[in-house]
């Protein structure tokens, strides 16, 4: 959009402010925005504690990258217009009509249409990699190659609980997870919806009554990592609060063993494994 | 002054004196707790330091206790000699707390059969009615006593239904009944939630709402001081 001509502004006869103005813009953005991905994209969320928390950072990375420029027009654009298109003190002048101009909406609808086509089809592509830690469903349409280990996880107000169904399908209160494991999360729940958030590692799925969402992650380092629930379910929603481990294979074997022993009451009575459950009883319910 | 000010500042003040009352009430609401109840110390019990907690589970409260929810399920607590009608406790840190639990309430299932073990007790047992165990049929439960900060579960069976004397309000005194009894180690000082895993109210979408859901019936504290 162009203004009509200054009267009392820099006139016709003053510099070229678009050709200055993007001169300005193309500089910082070439400056800035490797300064951002350098420096600024390894410190951004969730971290790397799994192969899909690492690509949750990078594709953050990447919409910060290609925020920047687009943040730098702007903030450029209203320095360098306070600067140069401000009207003298005392001129009491009504504001100039304003005509569309065909160039630059055509230009700004194209840059965009691309940018947001683009991210949309980067997001596609990563989402169909291995689900980028998200619930893809009972049937996930991608699939990670390898060997993986299952692990369900049982949501009911209000705690979380975690079956292994190939370790006897014993259960336990307690999270702890194989490092360098592909783990095959089995989400589901025993009452309302709840969402199960490992936030290190770069996972969040709903957690829904009758439906098994399954979610993949594979772990990079040992560590411990937060576990909340992530959807409103109750008086003790904020208590839904835990935190899971990654342990070394060999611990983890050592561990699993353990709780097959301590959890062998249990065991005996729970029913056999299976991807959701349709608890009884809710006599008492509804 | 003219009229049109006199009005707006009249206005004024009554909307202003009405947000007051209306944030004075709401306020009062939330921050409404039932009082909170220390455990018994005692000598009676060798080994526990003399901590006793003494509780009842009822499967309605009635009128004298809750004259709003008499028909709600609730938890009661044993403090000076009579029933007290409150969810949060107080015990001393690093000591072991001897709970008795007089249970008044008929069996109605676990939701998830895993919390039918006890777990995080002294022993990780239980007696009930004398007898030691490590676990229930997760069919018989009816309610649970689960402190998940401090590792406690512990599931509590019902009365069966055939039993004579069943007790409809609160104090069940005298009525069929079982006795579950355990110790706990309370660990550092802190609050911790304790509720009911069993989806025991009655009426209620999957019987998790209502008493399920409030401070003073199902749901409580243990303050570890």
């Amino acid at each position: 959009m162009a203004a009509e001509p200054h009267t009392t502004g820099a006139g016709a006869a003053g510099p070229n402010h678009a050709r200055r103005f993007g001169a300005i813009w193309v500089i910082a953005s070439l400056i800035a925005t490797p300064l951002v991905i350098v420096l600024v994209g390894p410190i951004l969320p969730p971290g790397n504690g799994s192969e899909q928390a690492s690509g949750h950072v990078t594709d953050n990375t990447v919409l910060l990258a290609m925020a920047t420029p687009v943040l730098l027009l702007v903030v450029i654009y209203l320095i360098y217009a306070t600067i140069y298109f401000r009207q003298p003190r005392g001129a009491a002048l009504e504001g100039p009509p304003i005509r569309g101009d065909s160039r630059v909406q055509t230009t700004w609808i194209v840059i965009t249409s691309v940018l947001v086509l683009a991210l949309a089809a980067y997001g596609t592509v990563r989402l169909e990699e291995d689900g980028a830690g998200s619930g893809a469903g009972a049937n996930p349409l991608v699939v990670p190659s390898g060997p993986k280990l299952p692990v369900q996880v049982i949501a009911q107000q209000w705690t979380f609980t975690y079956r292994y169904p190939t370790y006897g399908g014993v259960e336990t209160p307690h999270l702890e997870l194989p490092v360098n494991q592909m783990i095959e999360l089995h989400v589901t729940s025993l009452d309302v919806i709840h969402s199960f958030w490992a936030y290190q590692l770069g996972v969040k799925a709903d957690a829904n009554p009758h439906v098994d969402n399954v979610v993949f992650v594979k772990p990079t380092r040992l560590q411990t990592f937060e576990v909340r629930c992530a959807e409103l379910c109750g008086i003790w929603h904020g208590e839904m609060f835990d935190h899971g481990h990654v342990v070394s294979a060999s611990a983890f074997n050592i561990w699993i063993h353990q709780q097959e022993a301590a959890f062998a009451p249990a065991t005996k009575v729970l029913p056999p494994y299976s991807k959701t459950y349709l608890p009884e009883p809710t006599r008492r319910g509804e | 002054m003219s009229l049109l000010v006199k009005k707006l500042i009249v206005v004024g003040a009554a909307t202003i004196a009405v947000g007051v009352l209306i944030g004075l009430y709401v306020g009062s609401w939330a921050t409404s707790m039932p009082q909170s109840v220390a455990a018994v110390r005692s000598s009676e019990r060798a080994g526990t330091g003399g901590n006793r907690l003494t509780l009842e589970t009822v499967a309605a409260i009635g009128p004298k206790y809750s004259p709003a929810h008499p028909d709600w399920v609730s938890y009661l607590v044993r403090s000076g000699g009579r029933w007290v009608h409150s969810t949060i406790y107080t015990v001393p840190a690093h000591s072991i707390v001897h709970v008795t639990i007089y249970q008044y309430d008929g069996d109605s299932g676990l939701r998830n059969p895993f919390l039918a073990q006890v777990q995080g007790t002294v022993g990780g047992t239980m007696t009930v009615d004398g007898k030691r165990t490590n676990a229930i049929d997760p069919e018989e439960a009816s309610h649970t006593f689960v402190v998940s900060g401090l590792g406690v579960f512990v599931p509590l069976p019902g009365v069966p239904e055939e039993a004579k004397n069943q007790c409809e309000f609160a104090p069940c005194e005298g009525a069929a009944h079982r006795t579950i009894e355990f110790d706990i180690r309370t660990g550092s000082k802190g609050r911790y939630r304790w509720q009911c895993f069993v989806p025991c109210a009655a009426g209620w979408l999957n019987g998790n709402g209502g008493p399920m859901q409030t401070l003073g019936y199902m749901d409580g504290f243990i303050d570890v001081v």
